[in-house]
């Protein structure tokens, strides 16, 4: 399978704008101005970038929270993002939810609800509506390392395979599920293998390789629009942040981070690039630039948004309202 | 008109939907080749094959969030709880996701969950609990309870295409025990409406499900006995039909409310606390609450009996008020 080189330079872009993004919101957080608490994918954007890039406009994202990449290149915009993080009007979710907590059917992505794995039965049913109805489309469903852990996960996964449904599930493994690291979540040494009990083929790739991530999604997608059922994807990477921001990660040995550190996704990316003479320093120095423009612009967007006034939280409980006499 | 069960209303229900909108379908334990576990979908998979009628694996959480899935992209999922009391294990789907799609992100979730519940049928523990209770404490969830064939056909189409989850409580006691006149041509029942199933000016017995039958029962002896009770059928329980509940309470100032979920925290004590509160200067008595006891469903039948209101203890409750 090859890939374009404005696929390449895409990748590269969405990847700098993951990280300028979610920087500017954990200064943002450190700051005060964030109402409540703000989760980043510091050091694991490779994952949604490669995973999000890979799908086509038809099929549907079920994201978990370390997904930004996700949500950007399905087409909620950073000034959403940033609106959403600061519980504005035009926050994704209109300031009903906060932080990552966002979903919009207009751009095929499911809403993600803050128990991690939900979205994997979830996803498996919107791949069974588009198997019963005979369309060409899937569905990529996300979550964690420690997601996988959970009842939902198992019974997703289950039933996705039971029925050959057109689904693939990615896990992001960044070795903690908060402070809980990987050895004392499971006693199996790839997540991969908890495929294998449900039939599920799957891949252990490299989550800080983009272009890694993104040919082994697209491919799988490839298996699963035509017929051929999920595949599970586990995407190998480090969580460089806490688990939220408020949280310094002290649990995690800083020789670890040390030894990731080295293996960043954007450096990785931009060393891709240049070594095979795909793009000049200069090109990838207008695409940040282009980047720092675009959140500086969704930032102002944001601070200068309304509020939701008190009664829009009595709103839209209901898709049809029971009417009371 | 004709004659049908509870059961065969539910199943008609389903079949007339299936057959009106392609989009509706059904997925739960032993649905389709046996016809589920009381037979509400007998000879489905024949008629609209294996695709619209889906065995599944026993996982009430993965396949109702399955059914939420679909529903986001364009489904109108009917979920079959084997036992309403499996339907614990899709608590989070059901709480966490569908219940607040619409009000976190505006997305509609249309799944109908049918909840067979209820006792009086030796079930023990746990195949025959009142699970209403569950989620009555759960915005955006809608929760009804019919009583009759009419109302559990015409309940089912209306929940099949409302656009929000909706728990389906049909009382497993009432399947084939109860037979009513259902129209031949399409109807609703329409959700957030009660209804008056006796109309009378003494006392007023607020109630739903198979209780309804249990205060009919206790009606006809009472009015032997001079007293003349109105029986108001909540038949949707998420919402509650105000205006019905305060209407009865302002013609006979006196109300019993039976339940056969447990006392604390049940239905009924949201029903008092609105009429304790809406209209209190309209009461002429305390109101007096008969509903199960706080324990779980026992299986041994003199024990079942006992936790399950029976016509007497609504006949004592309501002659007791009727003295004040």
């Amino acid at each position: 399978m090859d890939i374009k080189r404005e696929d390449l330079l895409q990748l590269y872009y969405y990847l700098k704008l993951t990280r300028r993004l979610e920087d500017r919101v954990t200064s943002l957080y450190h700051q005060g101005r964030i109402l409540g608490g703000a989760w980043t994918s510091n050091g694991t954007e490779a994952v949604s970038v490669g995973y999000g890039y890979a799908l086509e406009k038809n099929d549907i994202a079920a994201p978990y929270f370390r997904d930004m990449g996700v949500f950007l290149i399905r087409g909620i915009s950073a000034k959403r993002i940033i609106a959403q993080y600061l519980g504005k009007k035009t926050g994704v979710t209109g300031g009903k939810e906060g932080n990552v907590h966002v979903g919009d059917l207009n751009f095929g992505v499911l809403g993600f609800p803050s128990h991690l794995s939900d979205n994997y039965p979830v996803g498996a049913g919107a791949a069974l509506a588009f198997k019963m109805r005979g369309e060409k489309r899937i569905v990529a469903a996300c979550t964690g390392d420690g997601g996988t852990s959970r009842g939902d996960f198992h019974e997703g996964m289950n039933f996705a395979a039971v029925r050959k449904l057109p689904i693939v599930f990615i896990c992001n493994n960044n070795q903690y599920a908060y402070t809980t690291p990987l050895k004392l979540q499971m006693a199996i040494k790839d997540i991969a293998e908890r495929a294998l009990a449900y039939g599920i083929p799957s891949k252990i790739v490299d989550g800080n390789n983009v272009v890694a991530v993104y040919m082994a999604a697209r491919e799988a997608y490839e298996i699963a629009r035509n017929g051929g059922g999920p595949t599970f994807i586990e995407c190998k990477t480090m969580r460089m942040h806490g688990h939220s921001e408020h949280d310094s990660a002290k649990y995690v040995p800083r020789e670890l981070l040390e030894e990731w550190k080295k293996k960043d996704p954007i450096l990785h990316m931009e060393k891709h690039l240049m070594e095979n003479t795909i793009a000049r320093k200069e090109e990838l120095d207008g695409i940040d630039l282009r980047v720092k423009k675009e959140i500086e612009e969704a930032e102002s967007f944001a601070e200068e948004s309304p509020y939701p006034s008190p009664e829009d939280g009595l709103k839209g409980l209901y898709a049809t309202p029971v009417e009371e006499e | 008109m004709k004659e049908i069960t509870y059961l065969e209303a539910i199943k008609e229900a389903m079949d007339e939907e299936m057959t009106r909108d392609s989009s509706v379908f059904i997925l739960g334990e032993d649905v389709g080749v046996y016809g589920g576990a009381f037979r509400a979908t007998e000879g489905f998979i024949e008629k609209y094959g294996e695709w619209r009628v889906l065995d599944t694996p026993l996982s009430e959480s993965g396949f109702t969030g399955a059914a939420i899935g679909s529903a986001l992209v364009g489904m109108r999922p009917i979920v079959e709880m084997q036992f309403a009391d499996f339907i614990s294990c899709a608590f989070d789907q059901l709480v966490n996701v569908a219940a607040k799609n619409h009000y976190r992100w505006g997305a509609s979730t249309p799944i109908v969950v049918r909840a067979p519940y209820g006792g009086n049928i030796h079930g023990g523990p746990y195949h025959s609990q009142s699970i209403e209770g569950f989620f009555f404490n759960v915005p955006g969830l809608k929760i009804v309870a019919p009583s009759t064939a009419y109302d559990a056909k015409g309940l089912l189409k209306a929940a099949i295409r409302d656009n929000d989850p909706v728990i389906y409580c049909e009382h497993k006691y009432l399947y084939r025990r109860i037979k009513d006149s259902v129209p031949e041509e399409d109807y609703i029942v329409p959700i957030g409406k009660a209804r008056i199933a006796v109309e009378g000016n003494d006392v007023s017995i607020i109630t739903y499900g198979a209780m309804v039958h249990t205060a009919l029962e206790a009606a006809r002896e009472l009015k032997e006995r001079g007293v003349s009770c109105e029986i108001i059928d909540l038949r949707t329980i998420l919402p509650l039909d105000k205006k019905s509940i305060l209407n009865t309470v302002k013609k006979t100032n006196k109300v019993v409310v039976l339940h056969e979920q447990t006392k604390t925290g049940g239905v009924g004590a949201e029903v008092s606390a609105i009429i304790s509160e809406y209209c209190f200067e309209y009461l002429d008595g305390p109101i007096v609450r008969v509903a199960a006891p706080d324990t779980p469903v026992p299986y041994s039948a003199q024990m079942e009996e006992a936790f399950i209101p029976q016509p007497k203890d609504v006949i004592s409750a309501v002659e007791k008020l009727n003295r004040y």
